[in-house]
């Protein structure tokens, strides 16, 4: 049986579950709605572009949020890299920190911030830059030894050997690093959105809510699972992928 | 036919369609070295310091192919690793042509076991690495990195990355890499260990004849004491910890060799009574260290 089959199966039954359930009347509508009126949702939600308004707002906030989030670890993860004062003074900070769920920053922006945007960029910085530097910093200790050895051997030393070999060398680990930076990113920005903002994926969750429309909910939910899916499965699983296969990690090689 | 080439028929084909002989320019000459009193230790944690090597006297011919054998722990590698300049010993001193080793140098190139090459660069990348550090001009890297790739039989490969490559191509690219840069030492530690029989026999072949073609300083590290004699023109034992020279042999068998030819199996068997020794030492020692309940 094709694994396309597999999940067709699975995804029809569960939908059929799904449709059973909801005949047989167990909860009240509002409380347990059809599979249909989740896709009138959805497709009304699109129809009247509140829910692409909602995506393109929260991908800016994402993109810019992310994108300091990564300059900003980067910059840390080499500056670790560089000094043994940070190394052994920042580095485990940052671990003890990362245990910190994201959202726990938020009363903290929102007193420093109040309700704006910066106040979003600030939880969803703080959810991904940690995870980024700490992936970095374990990546360089996971280079394997031979290639600094073969680069000074053949001649390479001090800023050489970083940008022609030791850099190169953890992109992979750098690549897994950006990856699941991106996962808490995505997390941070929804629960910070939920609480904080006007417009957005996280607000649109709490629309619904007030407005007692749970298809509505459960059809943004769907948007949420879906976006994030298709962005952390299609674009970083692949590049991850490319790197493990190239660098000789992954085990198909 | 040789039976090496019989025994691996699509690799003797690619020795076929590969000119025999290479307009080779290698402008290194062959360097000589010399090792006196080196002693090598290091601290363990909570314990004594544990000596690699110890008393090491030795004086290594220009143009010598000179094989170590000795049981694994016997320090091997560590001489290599100073011979490279990539560590330094706690006593005594190492010279290569008569001038105290100080750092690493693109004179003289390591390769390992395994083979150490970037996958981030392809094949002809990775041979231009060190000539690129040189600061050669991308032309003469691109011009040399053609004719070594050759005389390792790998034209064609250029564009290839190392994944894509054999375990077996993997070690002639690194063999490229480090004669690219026209080393007058290479060192080679344990290279052909994790290859299967029929390659390594061929680039036994290869490797003679590049030996021959290039004139340096070969000292090879190897645990196959047949290896050691079937390469070497001096092969020399060393005892488990501390490591030291415990005896050698000089090898005047003819050349080109063959593995399977009765002396070089004699020879071998001589050298092999006597690593017999220290590896039962090598053994008694770490079941020694098996902590007891």
């Amino acid at each position: 049986m094709s694994r396309v089959l597999k999940n067709l199966i699975f995804y029809g039954s569960i939908l059929g579950a799904w449709v059973l359930l909801t005949h047989a009347k167990i909860w009240p509508p509002y409380l347990f709605p059809a599979p249909l009126s989740v896709w009138q949702s959805l497709q009304a939600g699109f129809a009247d572009h509140s829910f692409w308004v909602a995506i393109g707002v929260s991908m800016r906030r994402v993109v810019i949020g992310y994108g300091l989030a990564v300059a900003m670890g980067m910059a840390l993860g080499f500056g670790i890299a560089a000094s043994r004062f940070l190394e052994q003074t920042v580095a485990p900070l940052l671990t003890s920190l990362q245990s910190l769920p994201s959202i726990c920053w938020l009363p903290l922006a929102m007193l420093w911030f109040g309700l704006s945007e910066k106040a979003i960029y600030f939880v969803i910085i703080a959810g991904s830059v940690l995870s980024i530097t700490i992936s970095m910093e374990s990546g360089r200790h996971a280079i394997p030894r031979i290639y600094s050895q073969a680069g000074r051997n053949l001649g390479a030393h001090g800023w050489r050997l970083f940008v022609y070999v030791l850099l190169p060398a953890s992109l992979p680990h750098l690549v897994s690093g950006l990856k699941q930076g991106w996962a808490f990113a995505w997390r941070a920005l929804v629960s910070g959105e939920m609480i904080v903002a006007g417009l957005g994926l996280g607000q649109l969750l709490m629309v619904g809510r007030d407005s007692n429309d749970m298809s509505m909910v459960l059809a943004v939910m769907l948007v949420i699972i879906l976006l994030g899916w298709a962005i952390d499965g299609l674009i970083f699983r692949n590049v991850e992928g490319w790197f493990n296969r190239r660098w000789g990690l992954g085990a198909t090689s | 036919m040789s039976l090496a080439q019989l025994a691996a028929p699509e690799a003797a084909q690619s020795l076929h369609i590969a000119p025999a002989h290479h307009m080779l320019d290698y402008d290194a000459v062959p360097a000589s070295i010399r090792l006196r009193a080196v002693e090598q230790s290091f601290q363990v944690r909570k314990g004594p310091r544990l000596v690699a090597l110890s008393n090491i006297d030795l004086d290594i011919q220009a143009g010598e192919f000179l094989c170590i054998v000795g049981p694994s722990g016997c320090g091997k590698s560590s001489l290599l690793s100073l011979i490279a300049g990539l560590a330094f010993p706690t006593n005594g001193e190492v010279h290569v042509n008569d001038r105290v080793v100080t750092g690493p140098g693109t004179d003289r190139i390591l390769i390992f076991q395994e083979h150490g090459l970037f996958p981030w660069l392809t094949v002809g990348q990775n041979v231009e690495f060190g000539m690129h550090m040189m600061g050669l001009s991308r032309r003469v890297r691109r011009e040399r990195a053609e004719q070594y790739l050759q005389l390792v039989h790998l034209n064609g490969f250029r564009d290839s990355y190392i994944h894509q490559l054999s375990g077996g191509m993997r070690q002639r690219v690194a063999i490229a890499r480090a004669l690219a840069t026209q080393p007058s030492v290479l060192l080679m530690d344990e290279p052909f260990a994790a290859l299967d029989a029929q390659t390594r026999d061929m680039l036994h072949d290869e490797l003679e004849r590049i030996w021959k073609e290039t004139g340096c300083t070969i000292i090879f590290v190897t645990h196959n004491v047949r290896e050691a004699v079937r390469l070497g023109s001096r092969v020399i034992l060393m005892t488990y910890r501390p490591g030291t020279i415990r005896s050698q042999l000089d090898i005047v068998l003819p050349r080109p060799r063959r593995m399977d030819d009765p002396r070089v199996a004699l020879l071998a068997r001589e050298v092999l009574d006597e690593l017999r020794e220290e590896i039962n030492k090598a053994v008694a020692s770490e079941f020694d260290h098996v902590p007891r309940s």
